[in-house]
């Protein structure tokens, strides 16, 4: 075997993938074998780097070299130089914008420096498609050391008292999950993974898949061997196809390797997994709908107890997991409990991944210690807010999560912090906005998505989170009083305090929270029939600033509607009746003629 | 049995380890309110989806609210029914079901009898904040259920009913969120599905989501045609429950109010469908024993057991889903299509009337009466032989629009010669029924003696699955009985097996037979009140002279004058049918 001098690892996630990721791998290999240096320079494609900003990723090993949104061509000029050379393409470096420099390697970047990686760890460090590269990186190692020298009540109790808390969503001890699948008896139980991610803009689960799957397997070996299941089932929904593709591989080479089947490492322990597929019903996320689609069943959840523990899959003690929840299982078992519950706050143990999104610089995946707080979040590893705006809103926890302000910055993120301040953790969806957003609109936004993905069973979500989208439609209409306001808050507590599954019981978050710390902005758009952001169309016009105007006519040129009118330097008027708001007349006049009103 | 000791609105009760709050509750009188929960406790089938969120009740150191229908108590639990929480999310809650329901109360088919009204009146709803879009669906006319799931509220009984009570699985939840309803499969239309019309969903259904098609307006100008000779055939199911629908117990015999109330709505004839049942008994008692006999003698050529068909929902039932087995069933039509084709040739000829100037109108506790009318081997030349049948509901409201005080009404007979029945034959309205009347006709038929004793309690109850071995002299035969077609799937299955032991099954689609057909006044879940219905068919039959079918004077003389003997060719002409294989409907694309 070749012992190389350096590695490139090229990101193979989906977003790079999307940005001709693959070519730039297929390229690079080309240059080191047309530069004859196969043997000494290997690349690999990776799982996700979380940089998802600045994709395509490539990182040179040793020197941690980090280049971003390399594009295929460049491939020759990364071997001839660097490889051949020695030397570090300098454009292809991440620009700092709050450093204004550029930054050389990636240990040395904001955005990884906070950064703790316990989930992702092999994200981008390992070939996922290779299982021998997970081995070297310990991989199978805690299920070694599980089946072989614990007993189930030890590896149930090393997770309990890692202090691990489910990364899906609920922030359920897994431990104590494990524990009450295990004392449930039965001729046969199962270990389901969830893999159904359906948070708008959250990749972590998929990220994992796609960089590091057999984590995923050893974890479910490990909950298998502590529980008594001897089944897995991994429910993925198919518009993952990457994932499910390295899945698939990974399943594969385990069972080649002996690892998953009969008999592992000759412990007696049998253990195997399948894929199950699910249509990307974001309700399917909840376990026991998930454990329906599963059977074959409509994709509702069912009133809890009966816990899957109890009755879960096919009617027997099942338990759930999330991907990354799974993700975090090895490294508890092969550094300890203790090591792991060094990190965090007192109730939430180990790190979090967040998919970072929305108004910020640094849009990607990140993994960083519980209690670590918003600021460092969003203006540390997340670079600050685009364009030098102003920070207005963080919204935490996926669709159902709430929007947290200025004042929230310094709460250190925990499962419980965020509770109490009125959002969540969610799965780790973190959307940033800035002055330029509407906390109606961005309310209204999310309540969309949760009418969309109502499964319809219980009639406060189905109904319920209908009416309060039209409620905030009113509203952003300018069409409602106070007295609606006072409904919608009424509305938006009852379905929370009466829908069947988490879906409802947190739908009207967003709804909530916004009006708890943005009230002002409700009121303007009540009271005064205005939308202090510009954003929501029935409350603005379009207005053409007659001291401004010069008469360029660049945007009569532009507008869609032909709305308006004015001869050369001549003033300019917009037509308020036919105008449609689209924004092309603001976007266009370079004399800053034109404004929002 | 573990007990635990809680605390419902103040008060200490102490139920069993598994029981959920609602039941706690009733047993200190508290009834909470709920629109989807449902027991139908002597069918063992408790329907508590947790959906409507109508129960939901407050319960101490619990985050949000819990359904009490679903929620199990635990001890020393603290529960609080009404507190202003609990009474606010509950009216708003309803408040948002009837935002998104129809308010057409005015015209609606369940006016004064729907659950989500009641609801509304109890709760005091007097205004609805939330106005906004209402889900619209295509209304589904099906020979004789009509689906308007604008009305549907989503409590899924009609799913249970349909899947788990009666395996008919064509009714589920499709679309999602403020689409979501109940359909058959790609939301075709109940003619296009596997539906037998049993008309269980609609007998469980709180809205007019699902009701029977309604025939009372063609009935009444029919009824003004005078060029038309009405006749009127009464099912025995409808006299022990019509009376419901007027505010007497379950269970009170209406026979002669009935009679006399047809009469005044201005029928050319009342009759009697237990006429028919009589003369189905004289068909199939001799069918059974001719089909055993052969089968005792050693003839491959013939199947046992041997089916009963009376009823439709069931009918339809095997011929979609055991069209291997169609030669198993009886091969006598149901009492229904027997009195129908005996109406219009050996009664037309008799009061020299041309078939076409007659409609014979049938009273049924059934829904799929309706579509057995519209059976196309029940005709001739386009005639059909039963017209249309209107269920007891709609004879309830025919009575009531009529202004007749059917309470005061004096008992009056059947007109003859169609109205002469037996005991035999009223008991066909309930489980075990046709069973026994075929047994008694049988049991003498075979020996030639007289029976001892009439009552075969063996076959009598309400488990959804008995048998019984009735010895003939000699001769044990196996007697199987199912209602639900849940449980006749069982026997099927078995029969298809080449498993099953039975000579002789009756089955019967709806919960306790007839009695509890979708045709009937709505139980609200109550099904002691089937069981009183049951009684009183056997009070009925109890109090008839004659109760045996082959001894009602007016079959021997129609076999007489008519058909000759039971199983003629004319008999097999007009008495006895075929049955096909069905396979759903194509969709046509034009």
């Amino acid at each position: 075997m070749a012992k190389y001098k350096m590695h490139m690892l090229v990101c193979g996630g989906t977003g790079c993938h999307a940005s001709e990721g693959q070519m730039l791998f297929e390229n690079l290999k080309k240059e080191v074998q047309d530069n004859n240096l196969e043997n000494d320079v290997q690349v690999i494609a990776t799982g996700c780097f979380g940089f998802c900003e600045k994709g395509p990723i490539v990182k040179v090993i040793p020197d941690n070299t980090f280049y971003v949104s390399v594009e295929p061509k460049d491939a020759k000029e990364i071997v001839a130089e660097h490889a051949l050379k020695g030397r570090a393409v300098k454009r292809l470096l991440y620009f700092d914008p709050v450093r204004k420099e550029q930054i050389p390697d990636s240990k040395h970047m904001g955005f990884y420096k906070k950064q703790l990686r316990i989930a992702l760890r092999n994200c981008g460090m390992i070939d996922p498609e290779n299982i021998n590269e997970y081995l070297a990186a310990d991989g199978y190692e805690a299920m070694g050391k599980v089946l072989l020298e614990m007993t189930p009540e030890e590896a149930i109790k090393e997770v309990m008292d890692s202090g691990l808390r489910g990364r899906g969503g609920g922030g359920f001890p897994t431990g104590l999950k494990w524990q009450i699948a295990s004392k449930n008896h039965a001729d046969q139980k199962y270990v389901v993974c969830n893999a159904d991610e359906g948070d708008p803009g959250a990749f972590m689960d998929r990220s994992i898949l796609e960089g590091d799957p057999h984590t995923v397997l050893e974890a479910m070996v490990i909950n298998g061997y502590a529980i008594g299941a001897t089944k897995g089932l991994i429910y993925i929904r198919a518009e993952y196809p990457l994932a499910i593709h390295r899945l698939k591989i990974a399943i594969d080479q385990a069972r080649e390797y002996g690892l998953l089947g009969t008999d592992i490492l000759g412990s007696g322990f049998d253990f195997d997994v399948e894929i199950r597929y699910g249509a990307g019903a974001f309700v399917c996320g909840e376990e026991t709908a998930l454990i329906h689609s599963m059977e074959g069943e409509r994709g509702e959840p069912t009133f809890k107890p009966p816990f899957p523990a109890q009755s879960g899959y096919l009617g027997k003690p099942t338990n759930v997991n999330n991907v990354e929840t799974y993700a975090n299982i090895p490294v508890i078992i092969t550094k300890g409990a203790k090591w792991f519950s060094s990190i965090g706050t007192e109730k939430s143990k180990g790190t979090k991944v967040f998919a970072l999104a929305g108004k910020i610089n640094n849009v990607g995946l990140i993994e960083v210690p519980m209690g670590i707080t918003l600021r460092e979040v969003i203006f540390e590893i997340g670079g600050g807010i685009q364009g030098g705006k102003k920070f207005k809103a963080v919204q935490t926890g996926g669709p159902s999560g709430g929007c947290l302000t200025e004042k929230h910055l310094d709460t250190p993120i925990d499962f419980d912090n965020l509770l109490s301040v009125g959002s969540m953790m969610g799965s780790g969806g973190m959307i940033v906005m800035d002055e330029d957003d509407c906390m109606v609109a961005v309310a209204k936004f999310y309540l969309e998505f949760t009418v969309e993905e109502s499964c319809g069973k219980c009639s406060p979500c189905r109904i319920g989170n209908k009416r309060l989208h039209e409620q905030l439609d009113i509203i952003s209409k300018g069409n409602a009083t106070e007295k609606d306001l006072d409904n919608l808050r009424n509305l938006s507590n009852v379905i929370k305090d009466t829908s069947l599954c988490g879906l409802g019981q947190t739908s009207p978050n967003p709804v909530l929270s916004t009006m708890d710390n943005f009230w002002d902005e409700y009121l303007a758009h009540v009271n005064e029939k205005r939308c202090p952001s510009g954003v929501c169309k029935d409350l603005i016009r379009y207005e053409v600033i007659a001291e401004n105007c010069v008469g360029c006519t660049a945007c009569a040129r532009n507008c869609p509607v032909n709305c308006i009118s004015g001869e050369r330097k001549q003033l300019h008027v917009i037509d308020q009746a036919l105008c449609i708001k689209c924004n092309a007349c603001l976007e266009k006049c370079k004399f800053n003629a034109i404004a929002v009103i | 049995m573990e007990l635990i000791k809680l605390t419902i609105d103040n008060r200490t009760v102490e139920v069993e380890k598994g029981t959920t709050i609602f039941i706690a509750a009733k047993q200190l009188d508290i009834t909470i309110p709920t629109l989807c929960y449902m027991n139908l406790k002597d069918l063992n089938i408790e329907h508590k989806p947790g959906g409507c969120r109508i129960c939901v009740v407050e319960v101490e150191g619990r985050r949000n609210l819990a359904p009490a229908c679903a929620t199990e108590c635990s001890e020393g639990m603290v529960v609080k029914t009404h507190s202003v929480r609990v009474l606010n999310a509950r009216r708003t809650v309803l408040e948002l079901i009837i935002s998104d329901h129809p308010f057409d109360c005015l015209i609606c088919a369940k006016s004064g009898n729907c659950d989500l009204q009641d609801m509304a009146v109890k709760l005091g709803v007097r205004d609805i904040p939330f106005k906004g879009e209402k889900s619209t669906y295509k209304p589904d006319f099906s020979p004789a259920i009509i689906r308007d799931m604008d009305k549907c509220i989503m409590c899924r009984r009609c799913e249970t009913m349909c899947n788990d009570f009666q395996t008919v699985g064509v009714l589920s939840g499709i679309h999602r969120g403020f689409e979501a309803v109940v359909a058959p499969a790609f939301e075709r239309d109940l003619d296009h599905s596997e539906c037998t019309y049993c008309g269980q969903c609609v007998a469980v259904c709180p809205t007019a989501a699902l009701t029977e098609i309604d025939h009372t307006n063609q009935l009444i100008n029919d009824l003004s045609d005078s060029s038309k000779t009405v006749v009127v055939q009464t099912a025995p199911a409808v006299r022990a429950a019509l009376g419901e629908e007027f505010g007497m117990e379950p269970g009170t015999l209406v026979t002669g109010k009935m009679v006399a109330a047809l009469r005044q709505l201005g029928f050319n004839f009342v009759f009697d469908t237990d006429f028919a049942a009589d003369l189905t008994i004289m068909e199939e008692g001799t069918e059974l024993l001719d089909r055993l006999s052969r089968h005792l003698n050693g003839d491959k050529e013939v199947r046992l057991p041997i089916l009963t068909s009376c009823c439709p929902g069931w009918v339809s039932f095997f011929e979609y889903h055991y069209p291997d087995l169609l030669d198993v069933p009886s091969t006598a039509r149901s009492p229904q299509q027997m009195f129908g084709a005996i109406a219009k040739t050996y009664f037309a000829e008799k009061q020299k009337l041309n078939r076409k100037d007659m409609i014979v109108v049938s009273i049924m506790p059934c829904v799929a009466k309706k579509y057995e009318c519209t059976r196309e081997e029940f005709a001739t030349d386009g005639n059909p032989d039963v017209d249309y049948s209107i269920s007891t509901r709609e004879l309830a409201k025919l009575i009531k629009s009529a202004n007749i005080d059917f309470k005061a009404l004096p008992d009056e007979d059947f007109d003859k010669p169609l109205g002469e029945s037996t005991g035999a034959a009223v008991i066909f309205g309930t489980t075990g029924g046709v069973i026994e009347a075929a047994t008694r006709t049988a049991y003498e038929l075979h020996t030639g003696e007289e029976l001892e004793k009439v009552d075969f309690e063996a076959l009598r109850g309400f488990e959804g699955i008995r048998s019984a071995t009735v010895n003939f002299k000699g001769l044990d035969v196996n007697i199987g009985i199912a209602h639900g077609l849940g449980n006749a799937r069982k026997l099927l299955d078995d029969v298809r097996a080449g498993k099953s032991e039975y000579h002789a099954i009756e089955i019967m689609a709806c919960p306790g037979g007839c009695i509890g057909g979708g045709g009937q006044p709505l139980h609200h879940g109550d099904t002691s009140i089937l069981k009183a219905r049951a009684k009183a068919i056997y009070a009925e039959d109890e109090g008839k002279t004659l109760r045996k079918s082959h001894l009602n004077p007016d079959i021997i003389k129609l076999y007489d004058e008519f058909l000759g003997k039971p199983g003629s060719e004319l008999a097999h002409k007009l008495l006895h049918t075929h049955y096909f294989e069905k396979k759903i409907k194509h969709i046509s694309m034009d």
